[in-house]
């Protein structure tokens, strides 16, 4: 039986502590990973827990985040919690096996520290990562900051282990910014955590040998595209599991999340859309030009970015008439995954707001306040001519000249 | 509480509990559904398996229809060495934590690849498995070629075998290198029991099966598997063409405690040449030509530098 461990009201935590935390509390049983920068906090935390008896599990320390990946496979359809955690190009390597995972229909825990793709190599932020998954048939929540990154893996736990969602969960947060920076943590006590995220309640589980089941069976033309589209519908699903997570959360903590998240936006202009940190950023800059500049300026940002709260916002961003979509991630050929997504969104509300895709961040690369300020200004430019100043793809704080596509 | 079941004959096998089903989608004499089945057959235990892809996979478990009347997993290609780790790591956690619907059960995990899958693409996450110490036991089922997608060479493919990929040609005489020595490197892992089968020798294979089973820790064993459609036989000749294999040497049969305790189990009272086990089978078939006949000199001497160096082993106890 693992010790209870005594936690202050408020505590001084980074984003991967407070995710390891997140684990202990849930008393994951596995725990199957391998070694990445800005990642590895998460499960060395969950390894000293172990250590020092703060929680009671088997911690599996493989030789690849593939193996990571398959070895949170088999646990996880062996009938118990199971958790891991990665970033990046481990993030990569896991690829094959996150298909099998949902795939399986395995309720796993992923606390995705997003950081660039290679090459060239870069161990700081950017969305690649993130964006890598968003057609692996995982729920995708996204935190802002490490307060959110300790609720939001609690929250993952719940709603992917309930029968009616049974879908594995990524976690996302910034790597270093949020992962390697202490800030302010309100957690639960150990008692009110667990009683929160519940047991785990297995379902067809190996080790049950009064009903053998086979996992992972071959489908071809016949079958597959059923079982696929009965994945699709349980993520379509999960939104109203999720909500009631959210609902369930705010009870117990006073802290309120919601599928899509906006700051300001109840008589907004202008709005940048945006992932993780930079949304805290945006709403810093947004008060700050409400009250220097009177730009009307707001800020959306999807807390669950798959399954794609697609209604919630083209209702939200339904009166904007100028709107920034901020891609963290080497958009390849192409207009970036959030623009895509946020426009075809409004597109289907009738909205005729103007649309750019700012780019920006990548590995690392700072977005300035500043440079948020130029971004609400030119939105705004937008906003009040009616018409877009620039082309709709720009790269944000790139040397040379300016990189610009599409009219 | 698990106990070893006593098998005596081969009456005894073939009355055991049948949890392989026999409505499988194998080839008419494939050797892989033989040797699943005994040592399926071979416990009385709860079995959880896993398989990576491969022949036993896709012919097993295709939806809506199993074969399999016990727990089975899998995933991709490479890992079943890793999920069934895995599984084994989390029965240790929830039988600590009083979490199983029956702990009592006595369970055994154990995983099957092909030669492809062991030898090749999942041959680092065997590795890492063993290296842990994970309480399981891994059979390759070793066809020598990748024959589910149609007969590629792999690593475990031998000197002069015509495959898809390293055919014989006018200028070629087959595949240019030799079978991966994978029962030395696992051995050389240290775990504590790595073994060669043939289902042929089934009093053999049973024994080496049971003492696998009730071995705690990672076991490896390597199990010829005769493949009728690569190797190019009359599928009613598959347990002949292994006696073939284990009488010529070609296919050793031994095992290895903890990695240095080498014991031959099988010495055939009258050895056969290997030209006679090379020549029953198509894949072989251009050797007999005299512009080959190098290889097939090469071959022999192969064969018998391999049981010296087995013999010597044995001896030496290292």
């Amino acid at each position: 039986m693992a010790e209870k461990m005594e936690l202050d009201k408020v505590v001084v935590w980074d984003g991967n502590y407070a995710a390891a935390q997140a684990l202990r509390q849930a008393q994951v049983d596995v725990v199957s990973a391998y070694p990445i920068t800005p990642s590895t906090g998460v499960v060395e935390g969950y390894g000293k827990f172990l250590s020092d008896g703060y929680v009671d599990g088997e911690f599996i320390m493989v030789e690849s985040e593939h193996a990571a990946m398959s070895g949170c496979v088999g646990a996880a359809a062996a009938g118990g919690r199971v958790a891991t955690a990665t970033s990046s190009q481990g993030f990569a390597l896991m690829a094959e096996v996150l298909y099998q995972a949902s795939g399986m229909r395995l309720p796993i825990v992923l606390c995705v520290v997003n950081r660039a793709l290679a090459s060239p190599l870069n161990v700081r932020g950017d969305h690649s990562d993130m964006y890598l998954g968003r057609d692996s048939g995982w729920i995708q929540l996204d935190a802002f900051n490490a307060q959110e990154a300790y609720d939001l893996v609690l929250m993952a736990f719940k709603i992917g282990e309930k029968h009616n969602v049974r879908l594995p969960v990524m976690v996302h947060q910034d790597g270093f910014i949020t992962s390697h920076t202490a800030q302010n943590v309100h957690p639960l006590s150990d008692d009110e955590a667990y009683a929160f995220v519940g047991d785990y309640k297995p379902l067809d589980e190996l080790l049950d040998f009064s009903r053998p089941v086979t996992y992972g069976a071959q489908t071809e033309e016949d079958w597959h595209y059923e079982h696929k589209a009965k994945q699709h519908k349980a993520l379509i699903d999960s939104r109203v599991e999720i909500d009631a997570v959210f609902a369930e959360f705010e009870k117990i903590t006073g802290r309120k999340y919601k599928r899509v998240e906006s700051y300001m936006m109840d008589d907004a202009d202008v709005a940048i859309v945006a992932l993780g940190t930079t949304v805290e950023t945006a709403k810093m800059v947004a008060e700050e030009l409400r009250k220097e500049e009177g730009i009307k300026a707001g800020v959306v940002a999807p807390r669950v970015f798959r399954p794609f709260p697609f209604d919630a916002i083209k209702e939200t961003l339904a009166n904007v008439k100028a709107v920034g979509c901020m891609d963290r991630s080497a958009p390849g050929g192409a207009l970036g995954a959030l623009y895509n997504e946020v426009t075809s969104a409004l597109h289907s509300g009738g909205s005729t707001a103007l649309v750019t895709n700012y780019i920006y961040g990548l590995g690392g690369r700072d977005l300035t306040v500043d440079a948020i300020k130029d971004i609400y200004r030119e939105l705004d430019k937008n906003a009040k001519s009616g018409k877009r100043s620039g082309k709709i793809q720009q790269f944000v704080s790139l040397r040379g000249p300016k990189l610009e596509y599409f009219e | 509480m698990s106990t070893i079941k006593k098998i005596r004959n081969l009456k005894d096998l073939s009355t055991s509990n049948d949890r392989f089903e026999g409505a499988h989608l194998l080839c008419p004499g494939c050797a892989h559904s033989i040797i699943v089945r005994e040592l399926m057959n071979c416990t009385d235990d709860n079995l959880v398996i896993s398989s990576n892809t491969g022949c036993l996979e896709v012919c097993t478990a295709v939806y809506p229809y199993t074969s399999w009347d016990t727990s089975w997993i899998h995933i991709g290609f490479e890992n079943a060495a890793t999920s069934i780790a895995s599984a084994e790591a989390m029965y240790k956690a929830r039988k600590r934590k009083g979490t199983l619907k029956d702990p009592d059960a006595p369970v055994k995990f154990v995983a099957f690849g092909g030669d492809g899958s062991t030898y090749d693409i999942g041959f680092q996450w065997l590795s890492g498995a063993v290296e842990r110490g994970h309480d399981f036991t891994y059979i390759c089922l070793d066809n020598e070629v990748y024959a589910n997608t149609g007969g590629q060479r792999s690593g475990s493919t031998p000197l002069g075998a015509s495959t898809t990929t390293a055919a014989a040609g006018r200028v070629s005489y087959g595949k240019k290198q030799m079978k991966k020595d994978l029962v030395g490197i696992m051995a050389a892992h240290g775990a504590p029991y790595v073994a060669q089968l043939a289902p042929n020798k089934w009093k053999d294979m049973i024994k080496k099966m049971q003492t696998a089973l009730a071995t705690e820790g990672p076991v490896f064993i390597n199990a010829i598997s005769a493949c009728t459609t690569e190797w190019k036989f009359n599928p009613k000749d598959t347990i002949s063409i292994t006696d073939l294999a284990t009488d010529s040497l070609v296919f050793p049969l031994y095992e290895i405690i903890n990695g240095t305790e080498l014991n031959i189990t099988y010495r055939p009272k009258n050895v056969i040449p290997v030209k006679d086990y090379l020549g029953a089978q198509g894949r072989f078939r251009h050797l007999f030509k005299p512009e080959n006949a190098h290889i097939l000199e090469q071959w022999q001497k192969n064969v018998d530098a391999q049981w010296e160096y087995l013999q010597r082993r044995e001896e030496a106890r290292v």
